[in-house]
């Protein structure tokens, strides 16, 4: 399996190149000493400090030694000793980082405090204070740099045999009375020795540089013998006279070590430690859809004409949210996926809407575009995407923010993420005033310790000052739509805003909604899972389902619901006449991922009306004329 | 910043001061052999290495000795170098300067260049954008980073020194003959905070906040200055801590590469020399910054961010 897992190190980019450097040095370890040593020690006083030439293609040292053959010469003793010295810091390593597991716990606690300590200190400093207590020369500094890198070695091993040891075949196997000594041999080393591997192959680069830089001093290999710092130090000093006598071991000392580094990268992408960058995939889709900003303006111009007057002063009746044909595209490796796909949602002023369906959906994508805040990569498609007579799609974020202003606000899912945690919470609603009403500082701070007061909040002036950390998940959901508050919102949307919350708290936060919708005159836009808490706040409910709206119906009209989806959501809800007897009713089957180019209606294969029909062609989402719209070959007409 | 914080802290930088006096004094115990006779080398008689013995106090008991060290640090006597018999505490007074300059200018470069440029690439590269600016910066920074400070000095001495001429190579003196000691100090640590800045301002930019910042229209400067770099320049400063620790050690191979007449260069000197007192004072005192330097960055990020003074679990 290792060799397996090595030869697809070898396969990757990286892994090649490191595996040729590699290669190349340790054939340079083994033959150039037998080879060119006699010529490499050979003194010319005939022709001492050459510039390269033909004859020495690097020139020579003070003694007429030929460059060239000295740097390849060294190759063996550089790497050797390089190696030797992290071996060291890999024994060292093991030893102190598996006595925390194995000594009883004071004394491994006081271990762990030692490692702690020493790895505080750079490693620099200790290589030197043991080579002045190892004294001068290669064996010194071998156990210098050795010992410097062992605190690193300490700490990797026993955090990883810590998170090792917490697992539960360890724990099943101490129950069984196994020994803490075979414990460790047994089971803990066996599964930290990947990453270890992949440690050590990084600290042989790093212990070359480290050798490299105590033989430069002075500190590590002494004359006669020669490693790459030797000669770069030896060079250094008549850099005027052959500048390559210092930098042909210099580089020689970079390669060896970014080979090994490299090949250390390669080992942790094949055994799954790293992930590689993914590729890009084609071209965004544009094109398929007819683009607002780069295609012909789909709504009038008096929609577009936002620019000239305020933006929530329109018709009454003009929508407070028009979506029509939304898509939201994301890379993966090999092609474009749409987790919403071709969804259209009108909101009146005022009203109340709720879109349910579950995890994967794309309900939240849904109010994320609508925002005009999909992240990253996804690129949003529209036929029609206005929010309080604005059109969002193909707008600078400065045009944005002039004509929406703080007609949109936003309710997010999990409170305690959605706040800036280094920033008090009354400054974070003082700067909606600040920024969109050109409010003074006092007067936006006042205004948000009102906001606070509004969403009840107790000791709202106290509150303003805190951190957000030091509210609770329900006071934070409640700042968060106070500070929707401090503006004079048409629409707002919340995604999931209870789901993050106690039980308890979520009553309280979709009673507030409801409130603050109807004092501030606010249409609501309202996303969830639980379609009970949907149907309780909203007047209307778009069931979406693998990126689509599969109906649109009356909240009131739920247990007439048409789709097959739909009814099934229902029935999945228990309630206080559900028999407790039985399993609760649940929905077979997963819902699909989101996949380009799918044919059929999606929910068919978990649907047990499906046909023919549903598996090939795709149906539309037909209104009847009470407004009631399905999406379904066969809608269930019975009650 | 709770008293209690403060307080654990503040214990925990005594500990390890305690440790580090410690090591230092008993490194000339550790030493394998006579570490007088090694000083003086094989020609010295041993009458000269008994009286040197005896001058240095070696021949007391390890607690007297200990007792000694001690009262000599509080008093700030550090006791009398081997070779040049010059106080030790003066040839620190005279030669840290020069040291302490070039580490805080290399640090002040490192900041400048680091967190700007950091922030900036992860701005253009956000959300997967800008794919060949991304790929060109890591590779660079990579490869900035592979070279060690000593090597990228000799690098520089040859551009600047031997093939341009532009500028000095060797000493301390006026202004110009700062700028390749400082580059050749500040460039690997450099690109090394660079990129984990960007890591770092990356996934701040990610979270839920800053699209909360996003989702009340704030503009630019605002979502970036206010809400999302604040955040990411916490583990920053971590970092930037550990690498001003690693770059005052650093300066000993710096020095030594430009000839600069700072502590580092005697610390090499000393030990080449067997001057066990120096060496023991410029251990002390460079472990000594290190645990001082952990201990500020420590206490600022516990003002910047309360929640990182909670105890480990």
């Amino acid at each position: 399996m290792v060799r397996a897992q090595l030869l697809a190190a070898g396969r990757t980019p990286v892994g090649a190149v490191a595996a040729g450097l590699l290669l190349a040095f340790l054939v340079l370890a083994v033959v150039a000493p037998p080879l060119w040593q006699d010529a490499a020690d050979r003194v010319d006083t005939a022709a001492m400090l050459q510039g390269p030439s033909s004859r020495h293609w690097l020139g020579t040292d003070a003694l007429g030694r030929d460059v060239l053959l000295r740097v390849l010469v060294a190759t063996r003793f550089s790497i050797g000793l390089a190696l030797a010295a992290t071996l060291i810091s890999v024994v060292l390593g093991l030893v102190f980082g598996t006595l925390p597991t194995v000594l009883p716990r004071p004394a491994g606690r006081l271990v762990v405090a030692g490692i702690n300590l020493a790895i505080a200190f750079p490693g620099l400093l200790l290589a030197l204070f043991f080579a002045a207590v190892f004294g001068v020369g290669a064996r010194g500094a071998v156990l210098a740099i050795g010992i410097a890198g062992a605190p690193a070695f300490a700490r990797l091993v026993h955090t990883m045999s810590a998170s090792v040891a917490g697992r539960d075949y360890v724990a099943a196997a101490r129950v069984a009375g196994v020994g803490r000594t075979r414990l460790i041999a047994r089971h803990v080393l066996p599964n930290i020795g990947e990453p270890l591997v992949v440690n050590a192959t990084l600290a042989a680069g790093g212990g070359l540089l480290a050798f490299a830089g105590l033989s430069f001093l002075g500190l590590g290999v002494q004359p006669p013998a020669y490693d790459w710092g030797r000669l770069l130090g030896e060079g250094l000093g008549r850099i005027y006279l052959n500048p390559a006598a210092a930098l042909a071991p210099g580089v020689a000392v970079v390669l060896a070590s970014v080979a090994f580094q490299l090949g250390g990268e390669a080992v942790a992408q094949a055994v799954g430690l790293r992930t590689p960058l993914p590729r890009p995939a084609g071209p965004a889709p544009t094109t398929t859809v007819d683009v607002a900003g780069t295609g012909p303006a789909p709504t009038s111009a008096t929609a577009d004409g936002g620019d000239a007057g305020p933006p929530t002063g329109g018709a009454p009746q003009r929508p407070v949210l028009a979506v029509e044909d939304l898509r939201v595209s994301f890379p993966t490796a090999s092609r474009w996926v749409h987790p919403v796909d071709g969804v259209s949602v009108t909101v009146a002023p005022g009203e109340s809407v709720g879109i349910v369906g579950e995890s994967g959906s794309g309900k939240t994508l849904t109010a994320l575009a609508a925002a005009g805040l999909v992240p990253g990569p996804g690129v949003v498609t529209a036929a029609r995407l206005e929010v309080a007579g604005v059109r969002v799609l193909g707008r600078s974020e400065r045009e944005l923010r002039r004509l929406l202003g703080t007609s949109l606000a936003m309710v997010f899912q999990d409170p305690s993420s959605s706040l800036n945690p280094s920033m008090r919470v009354g400054r974070q609603l003082a700067e909606v005033a600040t920024v969109h009403q050109g409010a003074r500082r006092r007067a936006a701070w006042a205004q948000a310790v009102d906001r606070l007061r509004q969403v009840r909040v107790g000791a709202p002036e106290r509150r303003a000052r805190q951190y957000p950390h030091e509210f609770s998940g329900g006071m934070r959901q409640r700042a968060m739509i106070a500070m929707g508050l401090m503006g004079t919102p048409a629409l707002v949307i919340a995604d999931e805003p209870t789901t993050a919350l106690d039980v308890t708290v979520q009553r309280e936060v979709l009673r507030l909604l409801r409130r603050v919708q109807r004092d501030a005159g606010a249409a609501l836009l309202l996303i969830s899972h639980d379609i009970t808490v949907v149907s309780q706040l909203c007047r209307r409910l778009l069931v979406m389902y693998a990126g689509r709206v599969v109906e649109d119906l009356p909240a009131a009209g739920l247990a007439h619901a048409r789709h097959p989806y739909t009814r099934a959501l229902v029935a999945s809800v228990p309630d206080l006449d559900t028999d407790r007897e039985r399993p609760l009713a649940t929905i077979p089957g997963r819902p699909p991922e989101p996949v380009a180019g799918r044919t059929g209606c999606a929910f068919a294969p978990r649907c047990r009306y499906a046909t023919g029909q549903c598996r090939t062609r795709d149906p539309h989402l037909v209104t009847r004329s009470d407004g009631h719209a399905v999406a379904c070959w066969h809608p269930r007409e019975d009650p | 910043m709770t008293p209690g914080y403060l307080l654990r802290r503040t214990v925990r930088l005594a500990v390890s001061l305690v440790v580090l006096v410690t090591a230092a004094f008993l490194m000339i115990h550790m030493v394998p052999g006579d570490p007088v006779r090694a000083a003086l080398g094989m020609t010295a008689s041993p009458e000269v290495v008994a009286a040197r013995r005896e001058s240095l106090g070696l021949n007391d008991p390890l607690a007297v000795q200990f007792a000694t060290w001690l009262r000599g640090l509080a008093t700030g006597d550090l006791g009398t170098s081997m070779v040049s018999g010059l106080p030790v505490a003066e040839i620190i007074a005279v030669r840290l300067p020069s040291t302490a300059v070039l580490a805080l200018l290399a640090f002040v470069v490192v900041l400048a260049v680091a967190v700007p440029l950091g922030l900036a690439m992860a701005v253009l590269t956000r959300g997967g954008r800008r794919r060949g600016a991304e790929l060109g910066f890591t590779s660079t920074s990579a490869a900035v980073a592979a070279v060690p400070e000593f090597l990228l000095g000799v690098g520089l001495i040859f551009v600047f020194g031997v093939t341009l001429g532009w500028l000095p190579v060797a000493g301390r003196g006026g202004p110009e003959s700062y700028l390749l000691p400082v580059a050749a100090l500040s460039a690997g640590p450099a690109v090394a905070l660079a990129r984990i800045v960007r890591v770092e301002a990356l996934a701040v930019l990610g979270s839920d906040f800053v699209r909360t910042a996003r989702a009340k229209r704030l503009p630019a400067w605002r979502v970036y200055g206010r809400h999302a770099f604040p955040n990411a320049l916490t583990s920053t400063l971590t970092i930037s801590g550990m690498l001003l620790s690693s770059m005052i050690v650093g300066t000993v191979l710096v020095e030594v590469v430009f000839a600069w007449p700072g502590l580092g260069r005697t610390f090499v000197e000393s030990i080449l020399a067997k001057d066990y007192p120096v060496v023991q004072a410029v251990v002390l005192l460079y472990g000594a910054i290190v645990l001082v330097v952990n201990l500020v960055v420590d206490l600022l990020l516990a003002v910047l961010d309360p929640r990182s003074t909670l105890p480990e679990a």
